[in-house]
């Protein structure tokens, strides 16, 4: 829903970090989003296009490693992928949980030359 | 040539957060980030917050909104300091909008900034803006799923008030189920049953914002 402002800040951290390596092209950005940011993969791809035309990065290809929500049970502890979105324990029920991943946005590496 | 970054997406934000923080602190003031689905009900939880606190605390506002100036004409008569903030388009504030907010108001002449955020449970989850309380606002008729559809919201909250309650008897609205749900999301969330229409539960409300602010302050 937020991808122009979040691809904006992929660009930027991209351009910075390929310059401080003196690059004058970026190959590959791979990116870690988790699945409850709400982020759309080919939305951030559409953007990035646009975006960094003229730009070191321009034609880089983007790829997306995704990490689904997973939370603990705090009744009896019990560490679980969310399935569907459904907030309860599969293992007691209980609604008691810590959502313990999910919620990732970084940048993993980028190739340049 | 590969480069390990390893960087959150959003650090730039999140600098720009601690910087705001930083410029709140030194003015002594305390911040509120108020965040809900459009038409929770945020700008008059805002104004009955104002009424029953601004003997007590220089209060200024900070009103998000996608367009339109109606919110802050709203807190303007009122006599408070607001600025207007429009995203034009973007879903959230991010701490920059914050910045440039601060920049327009007499921060040396204020105790306490509610921000009102777009009207969105997704997006400003991810814009930490450098605020001391986030608070969420629900309401009645918008169902008891609501934390379950919007889990990082609910999670990220230190307090949520749930208004509208005089249109209880009107609507499906499980209040066992919705508390169970808050609670399961955030242990030992706070929960303000209010009707920003009739008065009720306000005043709960405003005692626990008071202590929060004054422990803000002596910390």
């Amino acid at each position: 829903m937020h991808e122009l402002a979040v691809t904006e800040e992929i660009l930027n951290l991209v351009v910075s970090e390929a310059k401080k390596s003196n690059a004058t092209k970026v190959k590959h950005v791979k990116l870690v989003i988790g699945e409850m940011t709400g982020i759309v993969n080919e939305s951030v791809s559409f953007y990035f296009n646009e975006i960094s035309k003229k730009t070191i990065a321009e034609g880089a290809v983007l790829s997306f490693r995704r990490i689904p929500a997973a939370g603990r049970c705090r009744d009896c502890g019990h560490q679980f992928e969310v399935k569907d979105f459904v907030w309860a324990c599969p293992h007691c029920g209980s609604l008691n949980i810590d959502i313990t991943a999910g919620k990732e946005l970084y940048l993993e590496s980028i190739e340049v030359i | 040539m590969e480069i390990k970054v390893l960087k959150p997406i959003l650090g730039a934000n999140d600098q720009r957060a601690e910087d705001n923080r930083a410029l709140l602190e030194k003015n002594k003031i305390v911040a509120i980030n108020f965040t809900a689905s459009p038409g929770a009900g945020k700008t008059s939880l805002l104004m009955a917050t104002i009424k029953a606190l601004r003997e007590e605390f220089r209060i200024g506002v900070v009103e998000g909104d996608v367009s339109s100036a109606i919110d802050a004409e709203t807190v303007s008569k009122e006599g408070i300091p607001v600025v207007q903030i429009n995203t034009g388009g973007a879903c959230h504030l991010d701490a920059t909008m914050l910045s440039n907010a601060l920049a327009n108001l007499p921060v040396d002449d204020l105790d306490v900034l509610l921000i009102e955020n777009v009207g969105n449970l997704i997006c400003p989850a991810s814009f930490a803006l450098g605020e001391h309380r986030k608070v969420l606002v629900a309401s009645v008729p918008e169902g008891h799923d609501k934390p379950h559809k919007y889990p990082v919201m609910f999670s990220d909250s230190d307090a949520v008030v749930l208004n509208k309650i005089d249109l209880q008897p009107y609507v499906d609205f499980d209040r066992d189920k919705f508390d169970a749900a808050v609670n399961g999301l955030r242990e030992g969330a706070m929960i303000f049953p209010v009707s920003c229409k009739t008065g009720e539960g306000i005043d709960q409300w405003v005692s626990w914002l008071r202590k929060q602010i004054r422990d803000e302050q002596g910390a």
